[in-house]
């Protein structure tokens, strides 16, 4: 008890530091640290679903575009935070279409699918703006500057890893673990199998409508080649599973070393940037397929005692 | 007019159905869900283009030279890349996983380095761009040509596959990966010459596309979807699946581009993808493929 409100008030700290810090920075060190916490929720957001299931999701971009394209269609029309709102409601409602119709399938197909969705709304999205508004790009004019935009995402990455930690403590927590070792069992076991993964992956898409919203008042010109870029869907990926996305704390953690090394591809190698992107991703799938935390813990408990290799790793998710 | 419609559709299915038999030899018998598979079939677009327009070859001469690239690439890029996920699948279970993280990191690297190389805009070139009459029908020479190649080389690819003892081989992989070995069959090596094969199918596809058809660097993933699409159709694994499957996507595109919007193409491959996947998620034609 008492290490838990400790930890609560270690963390509201830190929030309290975090928020702070902007202040002390110029126009660039705010943009890095916007960025740099929307990939932080973004990773954190797809972990919740993907890390315990093991349904890895390749529509980050679909869902992220859809936020950030509802805030350019409704940025003139109504007020601020109804068109979050808005925005939220249209990625839960896509989430779960998409959910009812994919995740009773196996996992291949899941994957498959949601490889394909970017693209299809992209595609959807571009064929409505020419034909039925007769435009490609819109402009988005908000009076938000980067530092409100950062806070906002500060506090949805708080929201995102408070839901993660609630999450690992309650039945559904272990409900999911249960299927992502063993989906027979976990039917046998009385779980219901499609609700649990419905409720996480609707939970898991609205967070990431969210981030695309809220971050796109930075753009001003929005157009669906932009907003709809496999490589944020790619970037996240690799982020969550850098950390270990069956950790609470691994997508941060893959979060931050990674994005400040692809702003400084970007910024020195632009032509290169994707094969070194690619390379890396291989890398890491590779070399440490469970993420860095899982790897540390392995080389910490092996000279302790010799624990058998497949002993399901679960008990460690929270601490 | 309903004929042109049958039959330009017929046309852009056989494309189709050639680039998806490539990837159900991928994934039906060596077991690797290519998600660069697209990007392969742009990059050899890219090769045709290369050859007709720096060196002179056509497309049809610069096959000879393609294949064999393509055959080599593939055999490659699974003993550097699949073999020890493979290998680690054995132990853990999770190779379908592990093999679409890995190519997916993969389809950057090819896209990466085509947009280095060719920079991102639409390319195209001219050859055999001539009107043919076909049954009262006005087609383009190089779509016939096409077609008649997708004919020849999935028809002969069946052939084999059906009437060889090297078919069967294969065949036996595709059903029994398990039980295989027990009669003898080398698996690993044949998932290996699978792959390069479907790498080659894969090429071939691209050299076709590249014939009549403008294309992009990051075009590939749309690829990758309308070959997935007709293997998920066809049943995994199923050549003749594919081919027939491959034939009816083609249709269906010609049929929503004429009639409805072009811009819907994507759209109707989605929603025949969705519908199949949850009506008969083992494909149209018969049995789960394992």
């Amino acid at each position: 008890m008492f290490r838990t409100v400790l930890a609560v008030l270690f963390f509201v700290g830190a929030l309290a530091a975090l928020a702070w810090v902007p202040t002390q920075f110029g126009a660039y060190g705010v943009g890095l640290l916007l960025g740099l916490t929307g990939y932080v929720t973004l990773a954190s957001a797809w972990a919740l679903f993907s890390g315990p299931t093991r349904y890895v999701s390749l529509a980050t971009v679909a869902f992220f575009g859809i936020g950030a394209y509802t805030v350019a269609v409704l940025s003139e029309t109504l007020p601020y935070p109804v068109i979050l709102l808005v925005a939220a409601a249209i990625g839960l409602c896509v989430a779960l279409v998409v959910g009812l119709a994919t995740l009773r399938l196996a996992g291949v197909y899941f994957v498959i699918f949601t490889f394909g969705l970017a693209e299809l709304v992209r595609q959807l999205v571009t064929w409505y703006e020419v034909n039925v508004t007769g435009t490609l790009g819109r402009y988005i004019f908000l009076p938000i500057s980067g530092e409100q935009i950062y806070w906002q995402l500060l506090a949805l990455a708080a929201v995102t890893i408070g839901i993660g930690w609630a999450i690992g403590r309650s039945r559904i927590g272990l409900a999911l673990k249960v299927i992502g070792d063993d989906e027979v069992v976990a039917a046998h076991a009385g779980i219901n199998i499609a609700r649990v993964k419905l409720t996480l992956f609707a939970v898991s898409a609205t967070i990431i409508t969210l981030v695309g919203a809220i971050q796109a008042p930075r753009w001003t010109y929005v157009e669906p080649s932009i907003v709809f870029n496999q490589t944020i869907s790619f970037l996240t990926l690799i982020m969550a599973l850098l950390g270990g996305a069956n950790r609470l704390w691994g997508p941060l953690l893959g979060a931050i070393p990674l994005f400040l090394l692809f702003e400084w591809l970007s910024a020195n190698f632009p032509n290169h940037y994707s094969i070194i992107l690619g390379l890396l991703f291989i890398a890491i799938v590779f070399v440490m397929p469970q993420g860095v935390l899982a790897m540390v813990e392995k080389l910490w408990k092996r000279p302790a005692r010799s624990v058998p290799e497949n002993v399901p790793v679960g008990k460690e998710v929270v601490q | 007019m309903p004929t042109t419609v049958l039959i330009s559709g017929l046309v852009l299915g056989g494309t189709y159905a050639l680039i998806a038999m490539g990837l159900t030899l991928q994934y039906g018998i060596s077991r690797i869900m290519n998600l660069a598979y697209g990007e392969t079939i742009i990059l050899f677009a890219f090769g045709a283009f290369l050859l007709f327009s720096v060196v002179g070859i056509n497309p049809l001469l610069g096959l000879i030279f393609i294949l064999p690239v393509a055959f080599a690439l593939g055999y490659g890029i699974y003993g550097i890349m699949m073999q020890p996920l493979v290998r680690r699948s054995v132990k853990t279970g999770n190779l379908e996983v592990d093999s679409i993280l890995a190519t997916f990191g993969l389809l950057f690297v090819i896209q990466g380095v085509m947009l280095v190389f060719f920079g991102s805009n639409y390319t195209s070139y001219n050859y055999m761009n001539v009107g043919v009459n076909v049954l009262g029908t006005t087609i383009a020479a190089n779509r016939l040509l096409a077609f008649a190649l997708a004919v020849l080389i999935g028809g002969a690819l069946y052939l084999a596959l059906a009437h060889t003892r090297w078919g069967t081989r294969v065949r036996a992989v595709a059903v029994a990966p398990n039980s295989a070995p027990l009669v003898g069959i080398d698996v690993n090596k044949t998932a290996r010459f699978a792959f390069a094969l479907g790498t080659m199918l894969a090429a071939s596809g691209g050299v076709m596309i590249s014939m009549y058809q403008t294309f992009t660097a990051s075009m590939g993933v749309v690829f990758t979807m309308k070959a997935l699409v007709v293997v998920i159709m066809g049943g995994l694994g199923n050549l003749m699946g594919a081919l027939v499957a491959g034939l009816l996507l083609g249709l269906v595109e010609t049929f929503v581009a004429t009639y409805i919007d072009p811009g819907l193409t994507l759209a109707a491959t989605y929603l025949i993808f969705l519908s199949v996947l949850l009506w008969r998620p083992s494909g149209l034609f018969g049995k789960a493929a394992r």
